[in-house]
């Protein structure tokens, strides 16, 4: 792949995922809507289709408000920090058989990389703001994120043993012959510390402490306003991407489904992605929220402690069997 | 089948992230000719419901964030250790299970010490 056919891919990635996220925000809204027995955004298009561009569009010409106390050019960096390291981390996702942008042999290494390094932004935001909403909202979402960070390695594990591999796209064609062509019931222990860790890696609702609306005001995102506000959540919608992602190549298959779709290679997976998305929107409309404490006891005493028992558990029916 | 590891690969994520880089200071930046500017004061002073904040707001907080932050690097280390052991256990065979666990279990013991002395209990 020559340079500019490289930088083609990235626009077309980039454009897709970024109206993806647009459209996640409409469907989040529209499904929370009929939960509740309301309507969701009905004015602007079409069933409130054209809502994610008005929104994006008026996120745009507002002002972009930096409190004098803030510390200046953190302040302005940090959303680009956070939307930067989630960006990056799609080149690495196989959306289909060779639809890929890097097929590297440490993907999954390099998603958690990213992914750490937009706890940075987060914090740094928090920090910068001078004000003690967004201070205690920086350092809860931090340890939070580090926490969870390590049950969501640590349930990963039990996947690489069983393919062998860090890059991505093996790890789908290694689940191609196990039951159900994924490792979803091998690995179901793996799973429920995953998608717990996922939930908090994202800060979802039960675990969505860092913006606890009724005693942080809005978290480290309380300063922030318009397009500075808007790259947090663009970050924060690509990372719930990315984690639905993760868990679709690593949990569900990938892009295998019960037939091939000839026109379109990645329909299963991107059905699968909006499965979880769906699951996101669905446990925020019915889930009230955590406690701190009761969070942190969580990762630490229940998930690690399984993840780490699934490990030893795989490894020891591995050695049994092969 | 293993996929070839050439720096090409790598280019592309190197690409991606100049790219977002440039969309995001970009988009700021080219904000700035359309938005609104009209600071005064009263907005400019951060967010306490409308009061004058008091005190500092980087006041002390709690020591369970830096213990926490500890045993992150702890176990975040152990992770990364388990990864190429996962990834080459195939070619290893039982030896690498028996030092595993072994190393596992050298773990458990910092961690039931760690939840012995109350580090992940939050409040007293």
């Amino acid at each position: 792949m020559t340079v500019l056919t490289m930088l083609l891919h990235i626009v077309v990635l980039v454009v897709v995922v970024l109206l993806h996220v647009a459209y996640a925000t409409y469907f989040e809204r529209k499904i929370i809507g009929r939960m509740q027995v309301r309507m969701g955004p009905m004015r602007v298009g079409w069933h409130g289709l054209l809502q994610p561009i008005a929104d994006g569009v008026k996120s745009f010409f507002k002002e972009d408000i930096i409190p004098e106390r803030a510390d200046q050019t953190l302040f302005r960096i940090a959303p680009v920090i956070c939307l930067v390291a989630m960006m990056s981390s799609l080149a690495v996702l196989p959306f289909a058989e060779g639809w890929v942008l890097a097929d590297i042999d440490i993907g999954l290494l390099f998603i958690f990389g990213m992914s750490a390094l937009a706890a940075y932004g987060v914090v740094l935001a928090g920090w910068s703001s001078n004000s003690k909403y967004s201070f205690f909202g920086g350092m809860r979402s931090m340890a939070q994120v580090i926490s969870y960070e390590i049950a969501m390695g640590l349930s990963l594990v039990g996947v690489m043993l069983m393919a062998g591999s860090l890059n991505l796209s093996e790890i789908v064609r290694a689940q191609g012959d196990s039951l159900f062509g994924m490792y979803l019931l091998p690995q179901c222990v793996g799973f429920f510390v995953f998608f717990i860790a996922m939930l908090a890696e994202t800060n979802r609702v039960p675990f969505d402490l860092p913006e606890a609306e009724t005693e942080l005001v809005s978290g480290y995102s309380t300063e922030y306003s318009g397009m500075r506000y808007a790259m947090f959540f663009m970050a924060e919608y690509i990372g719930m991407l990315m984690m639905a992602s993760i868990g679709t190549i690593c949990f569900l298959g990938g892009w295998h489904g019960p037939f091939a779709v000839p026109f379109f290679p990645p329909f299963w997976f991107v059905l699968k992605v909006y499965l979880f998305m769906f699951a996101f929107i669905w446990i925020r409309a019915t889930l009230p929220r955590y406690r701190y404490d009761q969070l942190m006891g969580l990762g630490w005493k229940l998930l690690i402690p399984l993840a780490l028992a699934n490990i030893v558990v795989t490894a020891g029916v591995k050695a049994l069997i092969g | 089948m293993v996929a070839p590891s050439v720096p090409q690969e790598y280019l592309g994520i190197f690409l991606l992230l100049i790219f977002s880089f440039l969309f995001g200071t970009l988009i700021l930046f080219l904000g700035r000719y359309f938005r609104l500017n009209r600071p005064y004061r009263d907005k400019l002073i951060a967010y306490e419901s409308g009061n004058e904040p008091t005190r500092e707001p980087r006041m002390r907080f709690s020591v369970k964030f830096y213990l926490i932050a500890i045993l992150f690097v702890v176990f975040d280390i152990e992770a990364i250790y388990l990864y190429p052991w996962a990834v080459t256990y195939d070619m290893l065979g039982v030896f690498a299970l028996v030092e595993m666990l072994l190393f596992i279990f050298l773990l458990l013991v910092a961690f039931v010490y760690a939840w012995k002395k109350g580090v992940f209990q939050w409040e007293k």
